[in-house]
């Protein structure tokens, strides 16, 4: 009698052991992958997706799937999996993006030597361009500051108005990420300042890094046809 | 019956033992914060570093394989061109394969930024940034910083000399006064935010008058000019983007 009791009280101390071994809470909630990496796969637990490695979100906080419609190229930035957010405060990935032509800077609102140069050339592509299938894409690389908020008093300030304007507010480490995508280099020199490489870059449809140009006063005319040529 | 429940709760417990030690994770050594003077920035003033964890040993061979085992799209042939060049893993002979050459406990090279950032991630740790790296690695076995010390910044000079060490196993040069191996002398190591050092690429080509402001002043600004090893590993970082898989290049984690 006293060994079948023995036995249960291990049975259940084991089932306990073995779910502090696991690490993982039990509370009722589903949880899922955003990036439907495993299809409706669902979790009753919070973690990462075993794919992609995002934070799994509650199935109820999951309005509607985002996914990219159909492969992307190996060498699109939209197998990018981290979430931005817009100027006005919209949560998208890189791939949302798909199907028009990018033309991307990185930059940060309060610089005030490299960066309003940066946005003139990217004013003046604009109009040389003249095309609505292109967005023009902004990221901060100082995204404690760089809130939507601040973006939108920014685009007031540059007069950059239009849905092809996109302001990108990221992580931290999102931002790190996306700037050795692009190859780029910053570094925080003091609280408020930035050293950093100025370069403005062209993506396909597809996400796929096409052109890049480097340096400040540089003639915007190879970037303009080179984007020109995307667009067709 | 009875007997039955009490081996399969033997063997749950097993089983969980088993699992907490075939993770097989390195040890996260403690770091107390301190001072560290980077190479370079405008700021010529020293950098606080707080409190963090470091891995006592670069991630191994047999670690990284381990890895790719269970995240398959960080294998050779699934890897994306977005995130390794073509010489990620060049060695191995297979998507889970080693070479017969190779060693499982010396340090994994031929990694991307991007795929050591994702194996730090599943670890539940990060890469460490640079100037954790640096303040880290300047501690010899008895001194935390060992900057002044000329014999041990001889000798991390020779040991950079020596060619071939990304061969050797881990633990094969020095324990560190923080208890860390291997800071210099088997491999160069990714950091975070290796991207921050801006003396190639650009400052280079880059002719406007602004140029001071983009290459934070290049090597002029170079805070001790004796330190030609700390030289060494930051034009090293300038020189490398985060898709380049090197043989000399591996990393470890920290927290």
């Amino acid at each position: 009698m006293y060994f079948r009791k023995a036995v249960y009280l291990l049975y259940f101390f084991s089932f306990f052991v073995l779910l502090a071994c696991q690490g993982k809470e039990i509370n009722g909630e589903l949880y899922a992958c955003p990036m439907e990496c495993e299809g409706v796969k669902t979790y009753d637990h919070p973690g990462t997706c075993p794919v992609c490695k995002m934070d799994l979100m509650k199935v109820s906080n999951i309005e509607s799937p985002v996914l990219a419609e159909g492969d992307v190229p190996d060498e699109s930035i939209f197998n990018l999996t981290s979430i931005w957010t817009t100027q006005n405060d919209n949560p998208i990935h890189l791939a949302d993006l798909k199907g028009d032509v990018l033309v991307v800077v990185m930059l940060y609102t309060s610089c005030e030597a490299a960066c309003p140069r940066l946005v003139a050339d990217m004013k003046n592509i604009k109009t040389n361009v003249n095309d609505s299938d292109v967005k023009y894409v902004l990221v901060s690389i100082d995204p404690l500051k760089d809130t939507p908020e601040r973006f939108r008093e920014y685009a007031k300030e540059q007069q950059l108005s239009g849905d092809q304007w996109v302001m990108l507010q990221g992580t931290v480490d999102d931002v790190r990420e996306f700037s050795n995508v692009l190859s780029m280099k910053y570094k925080k020199i003091s609280p408020i300042d930035f050293s950093h490489t100025n370069i403005i870059s062209v993506f396909d449809k597809n996400g796929v890094l096409t052109y890049q140009q480097e340096g400040l006063g540089v003639s915007y005319d190879k970037i303009t046809e080179e984007v020109i040529k995307q667009t067709k | 019956m009875h007997k039955m429940k009490f081996i399969l709760t033997v063997l749950i417990f097993l089983s969980c033992a088993l699992m907490g030690k075939s993770q097989d994770k390195t040890d996260l050594k403690p770091i107390k914060g301190g001072y560290v003077a980077p190479l370079y920035g405008l700021d010529s003033a020293k950098v606080w570093v707080d409190d963090f964890q470091l891995d006592e040993f670069a991630v191994t061979n047999a670690q990284f394989l381990a890895f790719v085992k269970k995240n398959p799209e960080w294998q050779r042939s699934k890897v994306k061109s977005l995130f390794a060049d073509e010489s990620y893993l060049k060695q191995w002979t297979g998507d889970v394969t080693l070479a017969s050459a190779m060693k499982p406990n010396s340090p994994v090279t031929n990694v991307s930024w991007f795929a050591a950032k994702s194996y730090c991630a599943f670890e539940d740790k990060r890469l460490p940034s640079m100037d954790e790296w640096e303040y880290a690695a300047l501690a010899s076995e008895t001194k935390e910083n060992a900057i002044n010390d000329s014999l041990f910044n001889q000798r991390i000079v020779e040991s950079y000399e020596l060619p071939n060490t990304y061969l050797n196993t881990i633990g094969s040069t020095y324990k560190n006064y923080w208890g860390v191996y291997d800071m210099h002398g088997l491999v160069w190591e990714w950091t975070s935010d290796f991207n921050s050092v801006l003396i190639s690429g650009e400052s280079r080509n880059d002719g406007s008058a602004d140029r001071n402001l983009f290459c934070a002043g290049a090597a002029i600004s170079a805070n001790n000019l004796r330190d030609y090893a700390s030289f060494m590993r930051y034009a090293f970082r300038g020189s490398i983007k985060a898709n380049y898989s090197i043989q000399t290049l591996g990393f470890r984690c920290a927290k």
